[in-house]
């Protein structure tokens, strides 16, 4: 049957609602004339580029129909290979080659697709079909990213990310999102992939969740999911608060991975980040919330910079800490204890 | 919070400008805050039977005229292979049906929906005076004898037609013989008329609740300032509340060329139904900004369109309040929309066969790897096709109500098909059950609330409601607590 939870042990636990989300948070912090940024893969690719953020390389984009021919050329330098829709949500329409077999390409799950196929991939595309409303859109042909060792347990498909909430540029919470069979091969929570609640002092795993249950193993490979650690903690971590500069998103979600070889990079953004990541961690995300927005005012008076806010949050919304619930006091006391 | 001041004040002024204005338009106006008091409704089915010979057919009703006490409010026709249409004489209304060709028994059907209303006049102008021909010997002189022997005890036309009638009944000699050759109607008619009177036969329905197969009872009307209904036996008829006459000066109730052993009988249901008769009849001048001022043809359609705040309201409720998944926002509302001219029941069939066929076609338009406004103008004309197609199949099958699933929103049914069936590919068979299941109960739901009387009635009586619809809805967009699908969301919290 049906589990419930009373609404006032949800708001004593501080958990995020949709409709807080939406009106509190999204609303009053997200400029709409800055959706485009995250909204078109492209623009985020731009622009994050041009801070010099990690991003996959951006091998070709294709704009027209009568462009594929072209792009099917530059393709052929290239064996593994990555194309998405530049306005896809949700993981929609993301194709990955990861080798050939002489004229036919080879897809991550193992499937083989004709060169005409991919023609017709493109073409889809293209004419919106992965796209928001169905809107034209842009393919975008990327590097494809190498699942580092430290997950090769566990990752059965797909390359694991890691979301990260970032709050006026404090990454508040975190959570790795592994696919498995279930979930076919996307990262998606409520299709069935795990999100494991990362500790933001540590880059630990805290718990893990599959279908809104605590799991302790990875239900494919068996994989004990407290060992998880996240090489590299504190650099993503900064990439991630560097993001609200370039956006200036204010409740941002953030989607990194590890490349093997060139470490944390941003693979997209998002205006509108889900709440599952506090099913991930078992944890609230309100108080964390509250305890930035008592830091300063909007985009005003906090005045710190990435390094120091990734610090800040390490110190403050880590589990090991002792601070695991910060904001027992109203934020504006808290800022008069920690000054 | 810093903008919930503000916030609450516009609110607060649709409210009280909402609410204000309609208890101005009910105090001041005195427009039924209610549905109002029951009305009295019959519906009047008459049943036309025929043999058809095999060549082209032809029947013709006389439609009753306007009369005092009942208001028309609809006229129906059904007749499966008929062209149908209505014939205006100067001497009134005729329903034709007519077909190329017709063997076998024939049924045809026409149904009156008649207000019951004593405050209805309709004016009425004294007919000419007919000259009838003399009858035969030995008949004319029983007529005068019986006019001869009335005509002093009476006064005017009403006492002469009472005393015939009295003496028709007594049967005394010249009534005896005249009432062997010919039917009291005509003996009291052809009196009269030979007496300067005006007076005609008409049939007459008596409507009582669930009479079925009843036929029509001759009777006889007498000009006296008005038409006044007599039994040429029993006098002047005085309850007339249930009295509905069928035809006046027509020659013959029902015509019918081609076909022979034709006959007409009546089927009678009492209904009552809820109306604002009294503000249709009287004070619609003098309302300020009453929707009651257009003409008939628009006000049904603000009758629907007034729905549709209520509609979204609903929408809105169950989407932030607790939480359903619906396929595009406001479809359910469009849905409902359409329930309320199918009805319910029917409705639903239909929607579920139209999608669901459309959702098997579109997996092959799908394997044709279209693009996707190709595919969805392909939807488009695949939905035309299933809605054609299914309105002539339960046609045939004698289902009228298959017709209406024309009025669904033929592009908004494409449209979630191609919804539908992406979600299918993408998230699974459980997506769809979930995101249509949503949408079909928000439907369901907007449809029972839009289809309330009391909700029908407020919408479109009192237009300044919406200002209180809309103050909710503004409330509700600020809601930040929970939805009631997160209960069960963050359940593992407990």
């Amino acid at each position: 049957m049906l589990e419930w939870i009373s609404p006032r042990q949800l708001s004593g636990l501080g958990i995020l609602g949709m409709n807080a989300r939406n009106v509190s948070y999204i609303a009053r912090y997200n400029e709409r004339s800055q959706y485009p940024l995250v909204d078109n893969k492209l623009n985020t690719k731009l622009v994050a580029a041009e801070a010099q953020l990690n991003v996959p390389e951006l091998l070709h984009v294709i704009h027209t129909q009568h462009e594929i021919g072209r792009a099917r050329e530059v393709l052929t330098q290239h064996d593994e290979f990555v194309v998405k829709p530049a306005q896809g949500s949700g993981g929609k329409g993301i194709l990955v080659i990861v080798g050939r077999d002489g004229d036919e390409l080879i897809k991550s799950n193992g499937e083989r697709i004709t060169d005409t196929a991919l023609s017709r991939y493109l073409s889809n595309v293209i004419a919106g079909l992965h796209s928001l409303g169905g809107r034209a859109d842009v393919a975008l042909v990327e590097q494809l990213v190498r699942v580092s060792d430290d997950f090769s347990d566990y990752s059965v498909e797909g390359v694991p990310d890691i979301r990260l909430i970032v709050f006026l540029g404090y990454p508040v919470m975190g959570m790795l999102r592994l696919a498995t069979k279930a979930s076919d091969g996307k990262a998606n929570l409520h299709q069935g992939a795990v999100g494991v609640g990362i500790d933001i002092a540590t880059g630990k795993a805290l718990s893990a969740v599959q279908h809104n249950r605590v799991i302790d193993r990875h239900p494919d490979t068996g994989a004990l999911l407290s060992e998880i650690s996240i090489p590299n903690w504190r650099r993503l971590l900064e990439q991630a608060a560097r993001c609200f500069e370039v956006t200036e998103l204010g409740y941002l979600g953030t989607d990194m991975v590890i490349d093997r070889d060139r470490g944390p990079m941003l693979l997209e953004l998002n205006a509108r980040p889900g709440l599952a990541i506090q099913v991930a961690n078992q944890c609230g995300l309100k108080p964390r919330l509250r305890h930035v927005e008592g830091l300063g005012n909007r985009f005003g008076r906090d005045r710190r910079g990435p390094d120091a806010r990734v610090s800040y949050a390490m110190e403050h919304f880590g589990m090991s800490a002792s601070s695991a619930q910060p904001s027992l006091f109203p934020p504006e006391i808290n800022q008069l204890l920690n000054p | 919070m810093n903008r919930l001041g503000p916030f609450a004040i516009v609110v607060g002024i649709l409210m009280i400008a909402g609410i204000g204005l309609a208890t101005y338009r009910v105090t001041e106006y005195h427009v039924p805050l209610l549905p109002g008091a029951q009305q009295l409704l019959w519906q009047v089915e008459a049943r036309i039977e025929f043999r058809a010979n095999g060549g082209p057919a032809m029947a013709r009703l006389n439609l009753p005229p306007e009369q005092d006490g009942f208001r028309i409010v609809g006229e129906t026709s059904a007749s499966a292979g008929y062209g149908y249409a209505i014939e205006a004489l100067a001497e009134g209304r005729r329903a034709r049906w007519s077909t190329r060709s017709a063997t076998g028994n024939q049924t045809l059907f026409f149904k009156l929906d008649l207000a019951a209303d004593e405050t209805y006049e309709v004016e009425q102008v004294p007919p000419p005076l007919p000259q009838p021909p003399p009858l035969e010997e030995p008949y004319q002189t029983a007529v005068s004898q019986l006019i001869s022997a009335a005509e002093p005890r009476s006064a005017d036309g009403f006492t002469l037609a009472h005393e015939l009638s009295s003496s028709l009944a007594a049967g005394d000699q010249n009534a005896t013989l005249l009432l062997d050759q010919y039917s009291p109607s005509d003996v009291l008619v052809t009196a009269l008329v030979q007496a300067g009177v005006p007076a005609r036969t008409v049939q007459v329905l008596r409507l009582e609740d669930g009479r079925r197969r009843q036929s029509a009872v001759e009777q006889v009307q007498v000009w006296d300032d008005g038409w006044r209904l007599f039994d040429a036996l029993s006098g002047p008829v005085n309850n007339v509340s249930n009295l509905f006459v069928l035809r006046s000066a027509l020659p013959s109730l029902l015509e019918v060329e081609g076909g022979d052993n034709s006959r007409v009988n009546f089927s009678i249901v009492e209904e009552t139904r809820s109306s604002l008769s009294l503000m249709e009849n009287g004070g619609g001048e003098d309302f300020f900004l009453s929707l009651y001022d257009l003409p008939i043809a628009e006000q049904g359609m603000f009758k629907l369109i007034m729905l549709l705040p209520i509609g979204a309201l609903v929408v809105v409720f169950m989407r932030l309040l607790v939480g359903l998944k619906t396929s595009g926002t406001f479809m359910p509302v469009l849905i409902a929309l359409a329930f309320l001219q199918t009805e319910l029941i029917p409705g639903l069939i239909s929607f579920l066969v139209v999608v669901g066929v459309g959702l098997i076609i579109r997996g092959y338009l799908s394997a044709l790897n279209l693009l996707l406004v190709a595919r969805i103008a392909a939807l488009i004309v695949v939905v035309i096709a299933l809605i054609s197609a299914f309105s002539v199949i339960t046609y045939r099958m004698g289902l009228i109500g298959g017709l209406t699933i024309t009025f669904f929103p033929m592009i908004i049914l494409a449209w979630t098909i191609e919804r539908m069936s992406i979600i299918w590919e993408e998230e699974g068979p459980k997506e769809v059950m979930l995101q249509g299941g949503g949408s079909l109960l928000v439907a369901v739901l907007a449809f029972l609330v839009m289809d309330l009387n009391i909700v029908r009635h407020l919408a479109f009586s009192f237009p300044e409601l919406h200002l209180v619809v809309l103050g909710l809805i503004l409330l509700l967009g600020r809601y930040t607590g929970y939805r009631i699908s997160e209960l069960t969301r963050f359940a593992s919290f407990r």
